[in-house]
């Protein structure tokens, strides 16, 4: 009996410890390590010394923070495989790893993340400057696009610092904005205006999904079409058959 | 002539009613239709149902004409005018198939085509020349004197609009044209970073004009490959060219920037009506989607203080392509 | 003696006038069928009815100018932006006139609705044959009822000037240039100069809409409404009909009490629509300007069979001798839908002479099954056009699912090919199974279950059929 349990007992301990070993972002108690976390999770592409690899990642010498909080929020890197359309997914580190990651790439020069404050922003200035800079690709209410070699993603995730971020670092096939172009008060205001699209003024009723005539078509024939083939299938009456 | 005037005749005659029929091919099938199985009666439920229906929708087409008025929104309106129109058909329907009687008729389809008359008629409209000894002068006066008329009554078309001409080449675009920005300021060379793009305007010109918004990207001036004639035209490798897509029109409004080439795509400027892509290295060539002419570029040069000129027109003409397009 | 009842005497007061008794008296019993495919054209004339009631409200209200304002209504993301009369009047039509946002997405719905409606219609007609002798000319009339519900659509929601809608127009600026040596001219008749136009545009196009179209499509449905009259409708076999009679309902009461029943239906459907499911917001659109331009640009589902050709169309210009003789918009915009009414409007002849060579008078229909041919060919055109139009409206789709923009331009350029050809295929082998069975697809099985002997034979075990669940066999054709 005793031996029973003891082998229960071990066999518990065993698992626990396995179980420890392989779930990531193991919780040491001590603040993650920024360079620990780099060379495990990045310098395969990135480079152990971070000044990228030909052909395959760029240099994260000055990059900054700000690019770093960027793609490790959004889960965009680490990058599934080589070469692969960095797209939003779950983040693969804990706030706290991000943190370090970002402190480390960071410390490499480059922008810091920046400041927004959708709050002070205009909402009609942002309408002008979203469909003037942005919509080409992220479609008038940021429901996301087509474009040739890529997706624009629907951005009603994003935060406030991310779509600042974006603005700023230009991921991907995304043009950089710099200050200069998109000075602090115009990017407060584009921010407020991709907030708002989280909620639109669907005064018409439902949104279905705020893509334009595709839906509106889809309803006509599913919706509108099945309802009157219903209607004139009970009004009439069969021929024999 | 004599065909047209018996087709008009013809058609007077269809739209009048025919002759005397011959004999009908159903003998017992009447002209008019002719109730054979009937069914009346309905339950009082039913009958009952109907008025209620009819009252409910009653009362909700008063709430719509309340709501109205009250200033309500766009669903509560709806419903309540949808409810109204619903119940009221509804009830219709019910009415007409199962509270009214159930009929079921026969009627004899018409004769459609009766040789007598097109005779007649053809012998009516043959009378029109009998003793006309010059018919064919007076024929073909008559259908010089109509197809003039007629050209003349549509002659003032012409007026809705110009003739194409030169106008899509002509733009407000010309040697020394300073480039302001959508709020107006004339720009600068630092105006146009490296990794993103610029929409502008011809100074005080009209905005509207096809010719007149373009659009600003800088490359590396070691990566550009220019068609010949044209190494001058951007001066630190800032590119300028036509927004308006050569393929049918629309704005172009994306631009692909790659962060990291390698592992993706070139720099190009796109169209998000039907994805032509314009490859700005090599002066807007089309390397992608349906666009069947590069994009017009516009030379650029620097000014004092370093503002962007138009250094002359563009390279061809812009917008969509038509007859007037050459291409070498 | 007492004076004859009311009724009696109005109808005596106008029939003295104008001797309306007889037509009135055979209007009222004149036969309908009772088939409910039939009422498809009956959705569409209703649709259109609402399209005009609708139509009469917003056209009090709409500014049909380009003439610009600052913006100051309620909408708080387009405060202080400089739009046009027309944006300006749509807003407020929206925004600020009661019963004016309901009375806009009802307009638009019943606009979407009444070419769902035609193209259903249209089918019935052709799959079953209707088409043929003598209604050819009905038929014509119809196939242009369809062109004009498609223009008229689009010159509609083409009068807000929201960027959607302008970028639709510009691209129909670019498609009329493309026409060979006479688009720029044609082009600049219609736009009074280079898009975006002269203010004259607007007027244009709401002149065009509220009054030359609407006036063009009544007077073609008052047509399509006398020509059935004249010939009466079309009927399936059963129920007693013959080609020489028909047998239905009497048009007093049942079938105008139906038929006024089915026009509060769709009115009720449209106005839910309109109430509760929002069909283009344009103040999340903005205004139109030409250099400004939005992902994810359509237009209206009727339409979205030419945004598909004009992306899958190759892409060249034809040029002879330095001269662009063919604009590439040309292939996609004009020649394709050129195709598809030029053969809509021709297949009445091409049917009789090379397919069926009938000539005959016919007015009992044929089941789709009745001619494998007509059905095959109808499916695969059919299959070939809805394929055109996923070119154009399937590419958020297939991003989706992570196939990138330009394999998918490639997919249907290979599809318009393959698709109708498999859809023939099917189509026929179908019908002629459906037919030579005579067994109908969701009723039940006719046949009989057989056992193989030993010398190699068969046996019918049993003849197959659950009584329970068949039908009995199908009667002797009229």
């Amino acid at each position: 009996m005793r031996r029973a349990l003891l082998a229960v007992a071990a066999l518990v301990c065993a698992g626990l410890a396995v179980l420890a070993w392989v779930s990531p972002g193991r919780s040491a108690p001590a603040a993650p390590d920024g360079r620990a976390l780099y060379l495990e999770g990045c310098a395969t592409c990135h480079g152990d010394d971070a000044r990228g690899r030909p052909g395959q990642a760029p240099t994260l010498h000055g990059v900054g923070a700000q690019a770093a909080d960027f793609y490790l929020s959004t889960g965009r890197m680490p990058l599934p495989a080589p070469g692969a359309e960095p797209v939003r997914a779950k983040p693969a580190y804990s706030a706290a790893e991000r943190r370090a990651l970002t402190a480390y790439v960071g410390a490499l020069g480059g922008p810091r993340v920046p400041f927004v404050a959708p709050e002070r922003g205009s909402l009609s200035d942002g309408q002008e400057l979203f469909t003037s800079h942005c919509a080409g690709c992220h479609q008038a209410v940021a429901r996301g696009g087509v474009v040739p070699g890529a997706v624009a993603p629907a951005l009603q995730q994003a935060t406030p610092t991310q779509i600042a971020e974006a603005v700023r670092v230009g991921p991907n096939l995304m043009p950089a904005f710099p200050a200069a172009q998109i000075d602090q008060d115009e990017l407060d205001s584009i921010v407020r205006y991709v907030l708002s699209t989280r909620d639109p003024d669907d005064a018409g009723g439902w949104g279905i999904g705020n893509l334009g005539p595709i839906p509106e078509g889809m309803v006509a024939w599913l919706l509108a079409g099945a309802a009157l083939l219903l209607a004139i299938r009970l009004l009439g009456k069969r021929a024999a058959p | 002539m004599r065909r047209l005037w018996a087709a008009i005749a013809l058609l007077a005659a269809l739209v009048n009613g025919r002759r005397r029929p011959p004999a009908p091919a159903a003998p017992e099938a009447p002209e008019e239709g002719r109730t054979f199985a009937k069914e009346t009666g309905a339950p009082a439920a039913v009958e009952r149902l109907v008025a209620a229906l009819l009252l409910l929708s009653a009362a909700a087409s008063l709430t719509f004409a309340g709501l109205v008025t009250a200033g309500a929104d766009t669903q509560a309106l709806g419903i309540a005018l949808a409810l109204a129109l619903f119940l009221g058909g509804t009830a219709l329907a019910v009415t007409a198939n199962r509270i009214v009687p159930r009929e079921q008729a026969v009627e004899r389809r018409p004769d459609l085509g009766d040789a007598q008359a097109r005779a007649d008629v053809r012998e009516r409209v043959a009378v029109t020349t009998e003793g006309v000894s010059r018919r064919r002068l007076l024929g073909v006066a008559g259908a010089t004197a109509g197809g003039a008329l007629a050209a003349a009554v549509v002659a003032p078309v012409t007026a809705l609009g110009p003739a194409v001409g030169n106008s899509i080449a002509d733009t407000p675009w010309h040697r020394g044209r300073r480039l302001v920005g959508e709020d107006g300021v004339p720009l600068t060379a630092d105006d146009v970073p490296l990794t993103s793009f610029v929409t502008a305007f011809p100074e005080s010109a009209d905005r509207r004009e096809l010719g007149s918004p373009v659009v600003l990207v800088r490359e590396e001036p070691a990566s550009l490959r220019l068609p010949p004639g044209r190494a001058d035209w951007a001066p630190e490798g800032i590119l300028a060219f036509s927004k308006i897509c050569t393929h049918a029109g629309c704005a172009i409004a994306l631009y692909r920037q790659p962060l990291y080439e390698p592992t993706s795509d070139p720099p190009g400027l796109a169209c998000p009506c039907h994805y032509s892509v314009f490859d700005t290295r090599r002066g807007g060539k089309v390397v992608a989607g349906p666009a069947g002419r590069a994009l017009p570029q516009l030379p650029l040069e620097l000014g004092p203080g370093r503002e962007l000129r138009a250094a002359g027109g563009f390279s061809g003409p812009i917008g969509p392509s038509w007859w007037g397009v050459r291409k070498a | 003696m007492t004076a004859p009842p009311r009724d009696e005497r109005a109808l005596r007061f106008i029939d003295e006038r104008i001797s309306a008794g007889k037509p009135v008296r055979k209007a009222l019993r004149y036969v309908f069928p009772d088939h409910w495919s039939f009422m498809l054209g009956e959705v569409a004339l209703y649709s259109f009815v609402v399209l005009v009631a609708t139509g009469v409200f917003l056209a009090l209200f709409f500014e049909p100018s380009l003439g610009t304002r600052i913006y100051d209504g309620p909408y708080v993301p387009l405060q202080g932006r400089e739009v046009t009369g027309a944006y300006d009047s749509a807003l407020r039509l929206s925004f600020e006139v009661p019963a004016g946002l309901l009375m806009r997405q009802t307009h638009h719905w019943a606009a979407d609705v009444f070419v769902v409606a035609i193209v259903l219609h249209l089918m019935r007609i052709f799959f079953t044959g209707a088409f043929r002798k003598p209604r050819e000319l009905n038929y014509l009339v119809g196939v242009t009822l369809l062109a004009l519900a498609v223009l008229e659509g689009f010159l509609g929601y083409s009068l807000l000037d929201d960027l959607l809608s302008g970028m639709g127009l510009a691209i129909g600026y670019g498609v009329a240039l493309s026409i060979p040596l006479i688009g720029g001219d044609v082009a600049h008749l219609i736009w009074a100069g280079e898009f975006p136009g002269a203010d004259v545009i607007q007027p244009r196009l709401f002149i065009g809409h509220v009054f030359l179209l609407p006036a063009a499509i009544a007077g073609l449905i008052g047509a399509h409404l006398a020509l059935i009259a004249r010939t009466r409708h079309t009927q399936f076999r059963g129920e007693g009909a013959t080609e020489g009679t028909v047998v239905g309902s009497p048009m007093w009461p049942g079938y105008a009490l139906r038929s006024i029943a089915l026009f509060l239906l769709v009115a009720a459907i449209l106005v839910a629509l309109g109430g509760l499911v929002q069909i283009n917001p344009i103040w999340q659109w903005g205004p139109y300007e030409p250099w400004q331009g939005t992902n994810g640009a359509q237009p209206d589902w009727y339409l979205g069979w030419l945004i598909g050709a004009l992306r899958i169309a190759p892409p060249v210009d034809l040029v002879v001798g330095g001269y662009t003789v063919v604009p590439e918009p040309f292939w996609g915009g004009v020649l394709f839908p050129t195709i598809v009414f030029g053969v809509l409007y021709l297949w009445p002849w091409i049917e009789e002479r090379l397919i069926t060579r009938d000539t005959s008078r016919h007015e009992l229909l044929d089941r789709p099954r009745d001619n494998p041919g007509r059905t095959a060919v109808g499916a695969a055109f059919f299959a070939w056009v809805v394929t055109i139009f996923a070119a154009g409206a399937a590419d958020r789709a297939f991003l989706s699912v992570g196939i990138p923009y330009i394999t998918q331009v490639w997919i249907f350029r290979g599809a318009i090919f393959v698709v109708p050809v498999v859809v023939f295929v099917v189509a026929r082998r179908i019908a002629r199974g459906l037919a030579a069975a005579e067994a109908h697809p969701l009723r039940g099985w006719t046949g009989e279950v057989v056992e193989r002997r030993e010398d190699g034979g068969y046996t019918a075990v049993t003849d197959g059929r659950d009584p329970s669940l068949h039908e009995p066999p199908a009667r002797p054709r009229a």
